[in-house]
């Protein structure tokens, strides 16, 4: 069985989280020659935050800029030069702490990590190993996005430190030298250490995933895998259900949610492929090739993990008060879970819709954003048109956007032209289709939105209906008799020949009422 | 405390210098000589005193989140700071290949 968490640290709430939680045993097996194989997942997560200069140096952090621009003599480790932490790097540590419910250390000192590498000038990184500012906390994940209403697991943080990046290699410029490029060199990261709570890919990339989306709704870091902005050290063991843990492997920089779950699968099987030849496992760090599909050994590491800690002699312990904390705390958003569970209770929201309206900031504040807009123009309750705004957004104009080459990023894809819609979709004016063809055309072409909406108004003027009515059914009285002699299906015909007759734009809802009337 | 030539040797390597086995056996007695002489502050007795940090009492100084705010410690110095490599070329510092 696992050791059992560390419990001094840990709420009562969060402990009660734990013990259900532990009780969800996964289900993943690798099926090896001699039998089933269990997976044990830790992630350490590299997030870089999002601040406007370096931990400690105020060179700039953009991503992009030319090579070695974005770099002090402090980043450069020319002698003499003191580290300054940033109070921002410091105050997204903590809120990022608070988000995952963890312990706050108020006290906590930065070591020197020392190993010997090109990319790194100073001849060690600036971390904490002893004393770090964030302890254990723990985020829970939905196993199956699919399903938000299935299965959930509690996976525990150990800890949070913050440290610095390194510089950047590039080996292709130059047939006998690698080029160093330092723009990275101290930019602030946060390294989230989990727990060996994890037992399948899915489990890992939900992690990553959940992750992900607490630091953007915190704001501490900007979540781009692709821009290296988020990496994961990914800690995979395999062993016997119910055995003790095996030895595992630290595979590093993997750089998406994709890679994780393919690290995991394919160590986890090279892992149960060697033990089952008799050979062992070896703690090694080792490389994720994606093109190839497969981890391998980065021998040259081997000595690198002797990284003679010790705290840094240039840097005073991190005090931080209450005040300090409490500000943090307070300037926290509401996150994915509470406003996942909000939009399910107090807007009516099924849990899928919810769960997709939560899953990115930016699809969220536009959710909020239009449906506060739709509120004040029509003056009806939140309640009662989150779900139409909801499916204007997840389906309908989704369907629009992606037909698009500028997709989203449409200029005219504004909070206005999407509420006109929804407003004249939600008071009957326009169909939910109508409403569809007209943004396309809005965003395709030049066309005036409130003159088009205008144009395209459907009609329950009942007299203009019930002529048209009159002379279809005078038209086709052979069908009239076929329909009252039982032939039910002809109700269609004669909706779709009104609709034609009235130009598309009248009032489906009355049309079917008054043909009944008329054919009753 | 001491260190024997294995040691020193490993520290050697781990800090990529160069050291003749001649130059290790002279250096084992030296660091030595330096171990022990920091070890004479072990014979102090230091029960119940919280370790210092610091010979001034002192908290540690945190900065704002402003690129440049000093720029004597800001970036946008590329040639200061490539100044001194051996090889710099295109804006990059270069080194001897080093790749996995």
């Amino acid at each position: 069985m696992d050791p059992p968490p560390r419990r001094d640290a840990v709420t009562p709430f969060l402990a009660a989280k734990w013990a259900l939680s532990a009780q969800v045993m996964s289900t993943y097996r690798i099926q090896g020659a001699t039998g089933e194989w269990e997976v044990v997942i830790g992630l350490e997560v590299h997030a870089q935050i999002m601040t406007q200069s370096k931990l400690f140096s105020g060179a700039a952090t953009a991503f992009g800029a030319e090579p070695n621009t974005q770099v002090s003599l402090v980043d450069a480790a020319m002698p003499g030069m003191l580290p300054v932490p940033n109070r921002e790097c410091i105050r997204q540590a903590v809120r990022t702490g608070l988000a995952i419910q963890a312990q706050i250390n108020k006290w906590s000192r930065f070591d020197r990590k020392n190993y010997f590498y090109a990319d790194l000038p100073q001849g060690y990184q600036i971390s904490q190993l002893y004393h770090p500012i964030v302890g254990e906390g723990a985020i829970e994940v939905i196993l199956d996005d699919k399903d938000p209403e299935g299965s959930t697991k509690t996976i525990g943080i150990e800890r949070i430190h913050v440290e610095q990046d390194a510089g950047k290699l590039m080996h292709d410029q130059h047939p006998t030298m690698s080029y160093v490029d330092l723009n990275r060199s101290g930019v602030a990261l946060m390294e989230i250490v989990s727990r060996p709570d994890m037992r399948s890919p899915a489990e890992a990339g939900a992690y990553v995933a959940k992750l992900r989306q607490i630091l953007r709704y915190v704001g501490s870091c900007d979540g781009n895998m692709d821009q290296g902005s988020m990496r994961a050290d990914v800690n995979v063991s395999v062993r016997r259900p119910g055995e003790p843990f095996g030895t595992r492997t630290e595979t590093k920089n993997v750089n998406s949610v994709r890679f994780v779950m393919a690290v995991v699968e394919q160590e986890a099987r090279r892992q149960v492929g060697v033990i089952e030849d008799g050979g062992a496992i070896v703690q090694e760090t080792r490389l994720y090739d994606p093109d190839k599909n497969e981890t391998r050994s980065m021998r040259s590491k081997e000595d690198a993990h002797d990284y003679r800690y010790f705290p840094d002699p240039d840097l005073l312990p991190l005090e931080l008060d209450d005040a300090f904390v409490e500000e943090c705390r307070a300037s926290l958003p509401e996150l994915p879970d509470a406003k996942r569970h909000r939009y399910e209770t107090a807007l009516g929201l099924s849990a899928y819709d919810a769960a997709q309206l939560t899953l990115e900031v930016e699809t969220y504040q536009q959710f909020e954003e239009m449906l506060g807009a739709v509120v004040k123009a029509s003056g009806k309750l939140e309640r009662d048109l989150a779900k139409r705004v909801a499916n204007w957004l997840l389906s309908e104009r989704a369907g629009v956007l992606k037909s698009i080459p500028e997709g989203a990023a449409h200029p005219k894809n504004t909070v206005e032209a999407n509420t006109a819609l929804i407003i004249a979709a939600s008071e009957g004016l326009i169909s939910g289709g109508k409403a569809k063809e007209i943004f396309a055309a809005y965003l395709t072409s030049d066309i005036d939105l409130a003159a088009e909406i205008d144009a395209n108004k459907q009609t329950s003027d009942t007299g203009a209906i019930e002529a048209a009515i009159a002379r279809i059914l005078a038209d086709n009285a052979d069908k009239v008799a076929e329909f009252k002699g039982g032939k039910e299906a002809l109700f269609g015909f004669f909706v779709g020949q009104t609709m034609k007759a009235m130009q598309g734009k009248a009032n489906p809802q009355v049309v079917n009422e008054l043909l009944r009337k008329a054919l009753g | 405390m001491s260190v024997d030539t294995a040691t020193v040797a490993k520290i050697a390597a781990l800090a990529r210098i160069k050291l003749s086995e001649g130059e290790v056996a002279a250096m084992v007695p030296e660091l030595n000589g330096i171990l022990a002489w920091v070890e004479q502050l072990g014979e102090v007795d230091v029960t119940g005193i919280e370790p210092m940090t610091a010979v001034i009492e002192n908290k540690q100084r945190l900065r704002a989140d402003v690129i440049g705010a000093d720029p004597l410690t800001g970036g946008g110095v590329r040639d200061a700071v490539l100044a001194n490599a051996p090889a710099a070329e295109h804006g990059f510092f270069g080194v001897p290949k080093v790749i996995e």
